[in-house]
């Protein structure tokens, strides 16, 4: 009898609330391969863009995952202007970089909040979950809720937000930064978090780029590949660098991630500074042209790629999405064997998975 | 090792991060969406709420003078409310309560008033 054992990981798991199903091979403690099982949470969206308008489509985009919501309405609709051949008014820009900025922070906090716990350090799960309140306060008070903001409307944006609140939301900004850099030296110095976390997932820069990952994931192996850099939206007048870590294990990562949240704090001060009067957003007719579009966004967990097909009329013909996680699954079966069964938790996590993302 | 040593006696000498909910309520945002409303006084039934809705959950029959949500399905986007041309529809700051079974919101146009209009429509 061979002494290799199956055990299941998930599609319910304490560690991660989505259903993804691995099937470890385990010989004693080592996980020797790793086969992954998808496909509990599909929801059939590339028929329904058959269905729906394109204007209410923005809507179910927006519905793809709780976390990136405003970054999937983004790319829709910045994929559907490029369609149509329009251009939206530069405060819409403006306001789409500052939500989606906010988002990353509130996402890269999420996740940090849910690694922490997935190593049992419950204080720091509440502390940087404490942190997310005031990012999600910020999104209630601007947008009207919580987590779906659904602020983006093919055109431009639907809400404003005005000098007051923008007075507020740095104020609030600053309190969230401090909290941040308390994560960060806690991150930098804690021995727990060193311990679970350093050399474990090691992921080389070769491997990284031949296996396609994308975003903290493809960042925390040195390689320089940030999306936001093609300069959609208002990027291209913000001033910044891609956030890099050359190490390349879980740790890498981790830092990347604390080290993009304040950069989005500092690309929302600047987008508040620079940030023009205007429209908000331009009429739209209601039928759209022939053709294909592609669109790259850089969401939290990485870039998303969203190609749309449209033969005329008011619905398109096709919309095909492909989320970070879709891309960061290869580097993560290629990081589980090897690895003990007790870090598997902390290795999935580490490249901040959305399963509902990845099952439209 | 002493880098959570702050934040632990912070957390022993201030108050609680959360509140009591269901005893102490915090005021919504301005901006808040908490459910939408419909005036029916003011509705003209003219359905496009109906059409712009992502979710298909409203339902607006103009014979039988009806204007139907189903809240459970309702998203709460909005975008009704930005296209009602009577501002009829208002969104409201408050959540919609929990219940147990799902119900729909029904809202008939006083029979005086369609009827009226039809006579007119006629005329």
């Amino acid at each position: 009898m061979s002494d290799k054992s199956t055990i299941p990981f998930g599609p319910q798991h304490p560690v991660l609330p989505e259903p993804i199903h691995l099937k470890l091979i385990v010989e004693d403690e080592k996980v020797v391969e790793a086969y992954p099982a998808f496909g509990f949470v599909h929801r059939g969206l590339e028929l329904l863009v058959k269905k729906k308008d394109f204007n209410q489509m923005v809507y179910v985009v927006d519905h793809i995952c709780g976390i990136c919501s405003a970054m999937h309405g983004e790319s829709y609709c910045q994929a559907v202007e490029k369609l149509i051949g329009i251009e939206v008014p530069d405060r819409a820009k403006y306001l789409r970089v500052i939500w989606a900025e906010i988002h990353r922070i509130h996402s890269h906090l999420l996740w940090f909040g849910l690694l922490a716990d997935a190593f049992g350090f419950e204080n720091l799960f509440m502390l940087a979950w404490r942190i997310r309140e005031k990012i999600m306060d910020i999104l209630e008070a601007t947008s009207g809720n919580r987590v779906i903001i659904s602020v983006n409307i093919v055109g431009g944006v639907r809400k404003d937000i005005s000098e007051e609140q923008f007075k507020w939301l740095l104020d609030e900004l600053n309190e969230v930064e401090k909290g941040l850099k308390e994560i960060e030296k806690i991150v930098r110095n804690n021995y727990t978090i060193k311990q679970r976390t350093v050399g474990i997932g090691v992921l080389s820069k070769e491997q990284a780029y031949m296996l396609g990952a994308v975003g903290p994931t493809l960042r925390g192996s040195g390689v320089s590949s940030d999306m936001r850099t093609l300069g959609y939206a208002a990027y291209k007048y913000l001033d910044f660098e891609p956030v890099i870590e050359n190490e390349g294990d879980t740790y890498a990562r981790t830092i990347v991630r604390v080290r993009e949240m304040l950069q989005s704090i500092d690309l929302v001060r600047q987008a508040i500074s620079k940030i023009p009067q205007g429209d908000l957003n331009i009429k739209v007719k209601p039928n759209l042209p022939e053709g294909e579009v592609i669109e790259r966004v850089e969401q939290p967990r990485g870039e998303v790629f969203y190609y749309i097909k449209s033969l005329g009329g008011k619905s398109l013909d096709r919309l095909r999405i492909r989320t970070p996680t879709f891309a960061n699954l290869a580097p993560l079966l290629s990081m589980l064997p090897g690895s003990t069964l007790a870090d598997i938790p902390v290795l999935v996590l580490t490249i901040d998975p959305c399963i509902s993302c990845t099952e439209r | 090792m002493l880098d959570m040593f702050k934040n632990v006696m912070n957390n022993l000498t201030h108050k609680p991060a959360t509140r009591k909910y269901p005893f102490e309520k915090r005021e919504p945002f301005e901006r808040a969406r908490g459910h939408i409303e419909n005036d029916i006084d003011k509705c003209i039934l003219c359905g496009i709420c109906q059409r712009v809705c992502p979710s298909n959950c409203i339902q607006v029959n103009r014979k039988e003078g009806t204007w139907k949500l189903e809240p459970f399905s309702c998203i709460i986007c909005g975008v009704c409310v930005d296209s009602c041309p009577t501002k009829s529809l208002v969104m409201v700051k408050e959540y919609r309560p929990i219940a147990a079974e799902k119900y729909d919101v029904v809202q008939q146009k006083p029979p005086q008033a369609s009827s009226d209009k039809e006579k007119k429509e006629g005329v």
